[in-house]
């Protein structure tokens, strides 16, 4: 029988590519994708359950599928995307509920926890590279770094009372690469990119390509623990604005609060508070253990993400309609997949069965 | 009956206590926690080399470039493509946030006149710092602005060109500085904690501590040369944990130049900041405030402290650290009286 896997924030860059990713695998029976918002990519294996992770049936969904892996990468990192009060709703209670749900689940053997390494805060004194024993320092001062412990105090909770399952928490830098879109990448992908003045932190990202597979070996393993994923080196703010190809421009006041009320106003991509601190601190996780204990070696630094992404930029700056190059990738998506659809009919492949029997009227892909 | 530690010729009077245990021999490994994290830097330290290697083989040339008609002087070309290359972030910094280029090519030319000219730094015992490998120097501090630390620097840049840049450790109030922080951090800077500086000298580099902090830094001139208590050891915990080699350093000339008079203890406690000095140019001077005197500086690195022969499990013996602590203080002191008493005046 092959993995069972369940997997929360489809419509997010990290849980979207993971069940692209997992959808290839052979060893993987059954993928199911939970998200109130439509998937990243239409999938061919999935089965996209359109639910809120906080509704009560999802204990329900985890135990009519009897999955035995469980990837929590429902975490808005965002802001402005969708406000702080449901942001803290779909991190907090979210994430308390999905754990919940764990630790009902009998079949479960392993549950993999997209964290962020917004643990460590950015503060003044922190140390140049954080470990991940090293614990938050000071109270946090943003609503994310909150919501982020939160999440690693359920995680550690449910660890604690379901030992027989080996939880991994992964500790994400930045995501940077030539694809993904978040608040950093809005963020240096601006033609003037606003820092604040007399400030040019260490800052460190971990390539899409890197954060993805790390992600699809925490499913195919089970090695326990905490990691940061992160790439080996870090960069100054500075040089990476310039990498990018981008202007540099310190205008911002010396004052971390006053500069998160202002950036606000000024006719820039709005910056979401816990960047505004990370632009004035800075911070740089340790991937020893990522490479000793988990057994993964970064294949991309810091210098190669940036590299990517002013690439990308460059390319997109070049591309005269990306809207009907989109759409017509799009367009030959579906051709491929009914192609590919009438040939399978045909044959004695077993298709994926339509998930109708799911409780409470939830749709399949 | 465990012989003197200070029998190595260390002139710090370490006296070890008979429950210490000590090593057998020099190549017994320690235990596998520290065995692990040693393995690890190591490891992170080819990889550091090898990446720099790769990024700097990355950089473009300097011939790829046209070179324009009134950029014929090669100093004003060196200049132009060192300002594009810099724009266009096309350096090389590691991952400490360490600027080798900014350092050698911008900071260090400037403050080489400090150095030479203004206080004719003067090293002596240089041949006490390890060549190679990790080090801790353990340094006096004083003089209101931390001067002492860059020229701490530049000795051990000028006298001992074998080793990498010394990173100092400086204490929390620098990095909420705008400016000064982050130039601190591309000069090889980083934060006091423990965390850092066993990173540092287990990846074999050399580190560099004042362990009296603002207490050294900011105490009245009528005090000066009389070192203050040196925090509580966390810099010799740190040594035992790495088995690095701990070097004392005692810095003459720092203390006179800008002479401490008084202390307006409640603007120090608006600005923020541990103290707030008045001088003899300052604050009646504003800015101009802010130019040391020429004074006469003499840096002396003091026989090591090995403490590679103790166990690791000695860093939590308090008593150990203390003596340690308290017999590297006294070789500082030692040597800060003899330099003072050689020294002719303030200024030469």
């Amino acid at each position: 029988m092959g993995q069972r896997i369940l997997i929360t924030g489809t419509s997010r860059f990290l849980g979207g590519m993971l069940a692209k990713r997992l959808e290839s695998d052979p060893d993987v029976e059954t993928i199911i994708g939970v998200d109130t918002d439509p998937p990243l990519f239409d999938f061919e294996r999935v089965e996209i359950v359109r639910a809120d992770i906080r509704n009560p049936l999802f204990v329900k969904v985890l135990q009519t599928t009897r999955v035995d892996t469980v990837v929590h990468a429902n975490v808005v990192a965002d802001e402005l995307e969708i406000g702080r009060g449901p942001m803290k709703e779909v991190n907090v209670i979210g994430s308390m509920q999905v754990l919940a749900a764990c630790q009902k689940a009998q079949d479960l053997r392993r549950v993999v926890v997209r964290s962020s390494t917004e643990v460590y805060g950015s503060e003044p004194d922190g140390p140049a590279f954080f470990t991940e024993e090293m614990g938050p320092r000071g109270n946090p001062k943003t609503g994310y770094h909150r919501d982020i412990l939160e999440v690693e105090q359920y995680s550690r909770d449910f660890g604690r009372r379901r030992p027989d399952v080996s939880l991994c928490v992964l500790r994400y830098a930045n995501i940077l690469g030539n694809t993904v879109d978040n608040p950093m990448s809005q963020y240096l992908g601006q033609p003037v990119v606003p820092t604040l003045l007399g400030f040019d932190p260490r800052i460190q990202f971990i390539h899409e390509d890197d954060a993805v597979e790390v992600l699809v070996r925490a499913v195919k393993s089970d090695v326990p623990g905490i990691f940061n994923v992160a790439a080996d080196d870090a960069i100054y703010l500075s040089q990476a604005i310039r990498l990018a190809g981008r202007i540099h421009a310190p205008v911002l006041p010396p004052s971390v609060a006053l500069a998160a009320r202002l950036l606000g106003l000024l006719p820039f991509v709005p910056v979401p508070v816990n960047l505004v601190r990370y632009l004035a601190y800075g911070r740089v996780s340790d991937n020893t253990r990522l490479k000793t204990v988990f057994g993964y070696e970064p294949r991309y630094t810091v210098l190669d993400a940036i590299h990517d992404f002013a690439l990308k930029k460059r390319a997109e700056r070049m591309r005269p309609e990306p809207s009907e190059a989109d759409w017509e990738e799009d367009l030959r998506r579906f051709i491929d997949r009914k192609l590919a659809e009438t040939t399978e009919t045909a044959g004695p492949d077993p298709a994926p069965t339509p998930s109708g029997d799911f409780p409470g009227g939830l749709s399949d892909a | 009956m465990p012989d003197r530690t200070a029998g190595r010729g260390t002139g710090a009077r370490v006296i070890p206590l008979a429950h210490e245990q000590r090593r057998k021999a020099r190549k017994v490994t320690p235990n596998e926690v520290a065995a692990r994290a040693r393995a690890a830097a190591a490891s992170r330290r080819q990889a550091r080399s090898a990446r720099r290697r790769a990024d700097v083989a990355r950089l473009p040339s300097e011939g790829a470039r046209p070179v324009y008609g009134a950029l014929a002087d090669p100093r004003l070309r060196k200049a132009a493509s060192f300002a594009r290359r810099r724009l266009e972030g096309q350096y090389v910094v590691d991952e400490y946030g360490y600027d080798e280029e900014l350092v050698e090519d911008v900071m260090a030319p400037l403050l080489d006149f400090l150095y030479e000219s203004y206080w004719r730094v003067e090293v002596r015992g240089a041949e006490n710092v390890p060549k190679h490998g990790p080090a801790l120097l353990c340094a006096n501090h004083s003089g209101v602005l931390p001067w002492d630390g860059v020229m701490l620097t530049l000795a051990v840049r000028n006298e001992v060109p074998s080793q990498p840049v010394l990173r100092l450790l400086a204490a929390d109030l620098l990095w909420r500085i705008p400016f000064l922080s982050h130039w601190a951090r591309k000069a090889g800077i980083t934060v006091a904690c423990d965390a850092d500086a066993e990173r540092l000298l287990l990846e074999g580099e050399m580190v560099g501590t004042f362990p009296e902090g603002f207490k050294g830094i900011g105490k009245p001139f009528s005090e000066r040369y009389r070192l203050q208590r040196f925090g509580r050891g966390g810099y010799v915990e740190v040594a035992i944990r790495t088995g690095a080699v701990i070097v004392p350093v005692g810095i003459v000339g720092a203390e006179e130049t800008y002479p401490m008079l008084g202390d307006v203890k409640i603007l120090a406690r608006l600005l923020g900041t541990p103290y707030f000095p008045v001088t003899p140019t300052f604050p009646l001077l504003g800015p101009l405030g802010a130019i040391p005197l020429p004074s006469k500086w003499i840096i002396e690195f003091g026989p090591p402290v090995e403490t590679e022969d103790l166990m690791p499990e000695a860093a939590q013996d308090a008593m150990t650290v203390f003596n340690i602590n308290d017999g590297i203080r006294d070789t500082i002191q030692q040597i800060l009286y003899r330099n003072i008493m050689q020294r002719r005046s303030w200024f030469w």
